[in-house]
């Protein structure tokens, strides 16, 4: 177990910066989820931490040994690659037992532990099969294996999931959670999956265009985001956004002259600032229309979900949805009322994105 | 292109079979010539049809160009060279390929240009090398004068002489070098995925055992492909070793020995004997082929991972 410090990181290739300064903290035994869509640099930062891209400026410790200048197999990282990365003339068994027999562990020990590791994932009776042999959620336990085999200081994970079905991938999970629960090994896991991200975090790195947008737990992140970017991003089906601004009687006006009572959010509704407003599809309902501050709107169409429905609708030329239970059948064209729920309400700068508190 | 046309079909095997006669007549004529006496030979128009006297003429073939000693020397010549042709080709195309130091374009384009360059065009100056392989450092000593100065104040003349005329290192040497096994290994490396030599690079692999333990098992048809080529074109190889040997009865090799074989502008004519030994020193590379062709045709055509 190690703890990883990442102190002003900086990435450039030629003259293209394509990490920005990354400040991040990982304790000890911690399992961390960097999130990000593509080309956010999140696999890059990871790539640095396991050693195989160069640090352009600043500095990554794990466990308290600066790395900078080590090379990957002096790091004590374990890593579990995309596309699985066995090699292909080699069993299972040599797969898993490779980075035993080059650190020259006796013959014996290495079968041993091969055996203990491959009984951990249920690999045993694949054990003298060739990769190409097996299906992709074997390989990827293989890969997973191979990781634990050496007893690393710290896993990381390169979106190992991405190219797995969606039910092996939920499986998977599951494992993963399972491994770290009794192993206990520092962590880094990559996605671009917000509910693989979600549900394997202990702390969750949300990326963006080579910058931290904000670090914290899955239920900070999506309760409280940081940013525009990070209140879009997180969350399925994603956040209503509105851009607007405030009237002199401190109602939020948006779209088309569409008009909201956000009486809560007093002491920020300075007339003339120009704002987003965000609130997730749970936190809008229908409601009669004499309900106060009541939001007009007009069903576009539903989208039905089983246990609830989704309403996508506009409302003075702001598309909103709201998530209904009501089983009511609702056709396109029809008027419905919405009211946005108090406490689900956030605030962004539409100048620069950040969250302003209220 | 699926053609289900009988006309088409006809033509196409009709161009097939006159191919397969195009080659293998000249065989056919070596094995019948080789089995006649030395009247049968001689008749005008000759004969199509083989003999009984194949074996009396390989016997004598045997002893006159004293063929034992010479496909020796020519087998330690014939893997001397494929074995240092497949190191060279793979180790130099490993580093062209998974290294980024500074000089590997420059590296890259030297190798290419030898393609230009073959032994036919070269072997003046590869003739002087051999004659005395450290001749270059001879001549880097003479212009920096460190020469004139050692023999100034020691009094010791530097006179560097490596002779590789008469011998394996001389005859294998000069012919090791090869541009096309490495374009062959180079083109095999790059389609190995970057995330296998991460991979290994974070099992702890050192490069070399990442060549050994990866890269070169992966790449047996392809090391299986080349040595057949290498093997077959150095054993054919005729005027470099008549070059360089002239101590033919030591370090001679059998395709020199084909020449010894025909017979003299007044002698006998038995050019049934000179057929039996032509069949007899074709028969190894002939071998090689039958034996590797399913690993040739794989190793160049097919990307078998």
């Amino acid at each position: 177990m190690a703890q990883i410090t990442i102190k002003g990181v900086k990435k450039n290739y030629a003259k293209t910066a394509v990490i920005h300064g990354v400040d991040v903290n990982i304790e000890a035994g911690e399992f961390v989820v960097i999130l990000g869509p593509s080309g956010c640099g999140k696999s890059t930062l990871l790539r640095m931490i396991a050693g195989l891209e160069e640090i352009t400026e600043g500095e990554i410790a794990i466990g308290g040994t600066v790395v900078n200048k080590l090379e990957p197999r002096e790091r004590g990282c374990a890593m579990v690659f995309q596309n699985y990365a066995l090699y292909p003339h080699m069993t299972v068994r040599k797969n898993i037992g490779y980075a035993l027999k080059v650190a020259k562990v006796p013959k014996a020990e290495r079968d041993a532990r091969v055996m203990k590791v491959a009984q951990s994932v249920s690999l045993e009776p694949f054990l003298d099969r060739r990769p190409g042999e097996l299906s992709g959620g074997q390989r990827q336990r293989v890969a997973m294996a191979r990781a634990m085999v050496r007893e690393p200081k710290v896993f990381l994970f390169d979106e190992p999931f991405s190219n797995l079905d969606a039910k092996l991938r939920v499986a998977m999970r599951s494992e993963v959670r399972r491994l770290h629960r009794d192993l206990g090994v520092t962590s880094v896991f990559v996605t671009h999956d917000q509910i693989e991200a979600m549900t394997l975090a202990d702390k969750l790195i949300i990326m963006n265009a080579g910058k931290v947008e904000q670090i914290g737990k899955p239920t900070e992140v999506y309760n409280n985001p940081a940013s525009r970017f990070v209140a879009d991003f997180i969350g399925s089906p994603a956040m209503n956004l509105f851009e607007g601004e405030f009237d002199a009687e401190g109602h939020f006006v948006h779209g088309a002259g569409g008009r909201m009572n956000v009486s809560q959010l007093n002491g920020v509704r300075q007339p003339g600032r120009k704002v987003v407003l965000g609130v997730r599809p749970e936190g809008v309902r229908r409601t009669g229309a004499d309900t106060h501050g009541a939001i007009p709107a007009v069903v576009d169409y539903v989208e039905e979900l089983g246990a609830s429905r989704l309403i996508h609708a506009d409302a003075n030329g702001s598309r909103i949805v709201a998530l209904d239970n009501d089983s009511a059948e609702l056709k396109s064209g029809t008027p419905v009322h919405l009211s946005l729920a108090d406490s689900a309400l956030h605030l962004f700068s539409l100048e620069d994105g950040r969250r302003i508190s209220h | 292109m699926i053609e289900r046309s009988p006309f088409f079909d006809f033509i196409t095997y009709l161009a097939m079979a006159f191919g397969a006669l195009v080659v293998v007549i000249p065989f056919w004529i070596t094995l019948v010539a080789g089995s006649q006496s030395l009247q049968e030979v001689s008749q005008v128009p000759i004969s199509l049809l083989p003999s009984s006297h194949l074996f009396e003429n390989l016997a004598a073939a045997w002893t006159r160009g004293d063929l034992g000693p010479k496909l020796i020397n020519s087998f330690i010549v014939a893997i001397g060279v494929t074995v240092g042709k497949i190191t060279l080709a793979s180790l130099s195309a490993f580093a062209i390929v998974f290294f980024s130091f500074k000089a590997r374009m420059i590296c890259f384009w030297l190798i290419f240009i030898t393609l230009m360059l073959p032994l036919e065009v070269r072997i003046v100056p590869t003739y002087s090398i051999a004659a005395n392989a450290l001749l270059p450092f001879q001549v880097i000593l003479d212009t920096l004068g460190i020469t004139g100065l050692v023999q100034a104040v020691s009094g010791v003349q530097i006179a560097l002489n490596w002779n590789l005329l008469n011998s394996y290192t001389g005859l294998i040497l000069p012919l090791v070098a090869t541009a096309t096994g490495t374009f062959l290994y180079r083109q095999f490396f790059m389609t190995i995925p970057d995330e296998l030599v991460e991979a290994s690079k974070m099992d702890g692999a050192h490069p070399l055992e990442f060549f050994f333990d990866v890269l070169l098992p992966l790449s047996r048809t392809n090391m299986l492909a080349l040595a057949t080529i290498m093997f077959v074109s150095s054993w054919n190889q005729y005027l470099w070793p008549l070059l360089i040997t002239t101590d033919r009865a030591n370090f001679g090799t059998v395709v020199m020995q084909l020449k010894a074989l025909i017979p003299a502008q007044n002698g006998t004519p038995d050019w049934n004997v000179t057929m039996a030994g032509a069949l007899i020193i074709m028969l190894p590379p002939l071998l090689v082929v039958a034996f590797m062709q399913r690993w040739f045709v794989r190793g160049l055509i097919s990307r078998d991972k």
